[in-house]
């Protein structure tokens, strides 16, 4: 009995707080050979893949990318000039905004953990200065951020997970809100839209800065649907997320700009009051995401 | 524990534990994922059938713990729900051991389905409720493969003579 007592305090102080981070992580270096034995066919699977590709699987390869690299250059170049003007009209406003973060690419783990919540395991850990709470994208959107750091490993919940809620706007009109997950990988659900919200289906959902995890502007989601039901406050909205969330193998973990550069993203707006009180960030402990304050549609200021 | 017998084979103990860890988070298809039994439960359970005086209930708190990590469970969870089933074990062991395969097959059922629940308490306590039927799929396929499972492991204990 004294073990289930153990167990009990245990379990509470890791819900409660997080002085467990070190012994957790002490554990997790014990188990590392599993998770790495069990990569281990993947990882050969892809080196041999790639040892006996023919010559013309590579000139083919070659030739796409040369192709996919020109076509991105050109897309660049005028990136760059908008660039450029974005933050000479921010410096106008007095608003500081990095573009360009530092990112890491991190791969997946092949390990299944419990089906269901949607958690991955990644090849990177405190060793390369992943910390909690790190957001984690993928080529096309947001896929999730961090929730647990090893030496070695750390593992990420994606969006989708029912614990975990993004702060979204609508790129459209910079509409705020709160992308909560389902449980099911090709769904989030827009809680708490007044039915009378600017938000049409198609609209894509960048993340808003607000809360401080997520960088401002990473593509999150698109609106899928839209159930207006007078007999309820709130429409319901849903969007599909934009990342691959079930597909993507290599991740990009990104380290934002400093947090004091994060919330003001949005000078003109006078809801510094309400933008503190939004600060849903999405922990993984936060179990009410639910209960957050919504903003009207009409301030939503354009970026 | 006692002292007094020689103990024999503990790396045996080990290695299949090792393995049901290996099978618990074992890349599987979507559709098989609900249906995984609790390999490291029912290899916990054997044991404390079998060697009531080796495994107990502080064996099966601790890979409960690794099992906690491995999953990135609440750390605690697995760990006061497989130290209660090996308890449980230790207390049925001497009846158990009489029965019928398929009668320990529906023992280890309800031992299963026992330590799930104490996994879904948890869960519904943390925020985290699971509102399906198939979660509970995995007791049902582990009791199914109690048999051929119990039968690979009194092989390998007899065969490596763990006592």
């Amino acid at each position: 009995m004294v073990f289930a007592l153990a167990s009990i305090v245990l379990m509470t102080i890791d819900h409660r707080q997080h002085h467990l981070e070190s012994f957790k992580s002490g554990l997790s270096v014990v188990v590392y050979p599993i998770q790495f034995l069990i990569n281990l066919p993947s990882t050969t699977r892809s080196w041999v893949e790639e040892s006996f590709a023919t010559r013309r699987a590579l000139q083919e390869d070659n030739a796409r990318l040369h192709a996919q690299h020109l076509l991105l250059q050109a897309r660049l170049q005028k990136f760059d000039a908008l660039e450029a003007e974005n933050v000479r009209l921010r410096d106008l406003l007095d608003s500081s905004f990095k573009v360009g973060d530092r990112v890491l690419i991190a791969e997946l783990i092949s390990v299944d953990l419990d089906p269901y919540r949607h958690q991955v395991v990644l090849n990177k850990g405190s060793r390369q200065d992943v910390f909690v709470g790190q957001p984690l994208v993928d080529a096309s959107g947001v896929m999730g951020q961090i929730v647990q750091v090893t030496p070695f490993t750390s593992t990420a919940m994606l969006i989708t997970d029912l614990a975990h809620a993004t702060p979204v706007q609508v790129n459209r009109n910079g509409l705020r809100s709160i992308a909560v997950g389902t449980g099911s990988l090709q769904e989030l659900s827009l809680p708490h839209i007044p039915n009378s919200a600017d938000i049409q289906v198609g609209d894509l959902l960048v993340t808003s800065g607000l809360g401080g995890r997520f960088p401002p502007g990473y593509p999150v989601a698109q609106v899928m649907a839209i159930t207006i039901d007078p007999g309820h406050a709130f429409a319901q909205v849903t969007a599909r997320p934009l990342s691959h969330l079930d597909r993507s193998r290599e991740v990009l973990l990104v380290w934002a700009p400093p947090p004091e550069a994060a919330p003001s993203f949005d000078p003109q707006s006078e809801t510094d009051a309400d933008a503190a009180s939004n600060t849903e960030t999405g922990t993984a402990t936060e179990t009410a995401p639910a209960a957050e304050p919504e903003q009207p549609p009409a301030e939503g200021a354009t970026p | 524990m006692s002292t007094l017998i020689r103990h024999h084979g503990g790396s045996i103990i080990l290695i299949t534990f090792f393995i049901a860890l290996i099978l618990t988070v074992v890349p599987l298809p979507d559709s098989l994922r609900v249906a995984r039994p609790d390999w490291v439960l029912i290899v916990l359970i054997y044991w404390a059938m079998a060697l009531p005086h080796r495994v107990g209930v502080g064996i099966g708190w601790l890979i409960g713990l690794f099992t906690d990590v491995l999953t990135g469970m609440l750390l605690g969870q697995h760990a006061l729900a497989y130290c209660l089933v090996a308890y449980l074990t230790l207390k049925l062991h001497q009846r158990l051991r009489l029965y019928p395969l398929w009668q320990q097959a529906l023992s280890v059922l309800i031992l299963l389905a026992l330590g799930q629940l104490l996994v879904l308490w948890i869960n519904g306590i943390v925020g985290r409720p699971i509102h399906s039927w198939t979660y509970w799929l995995p007791s049902l396929v582990g009791a199914l493969l109690w048999p051929p499972i119990f039968v690979i492991l009194r092989g390998l204990r007899r065969a490596f003579r763990v006592i």
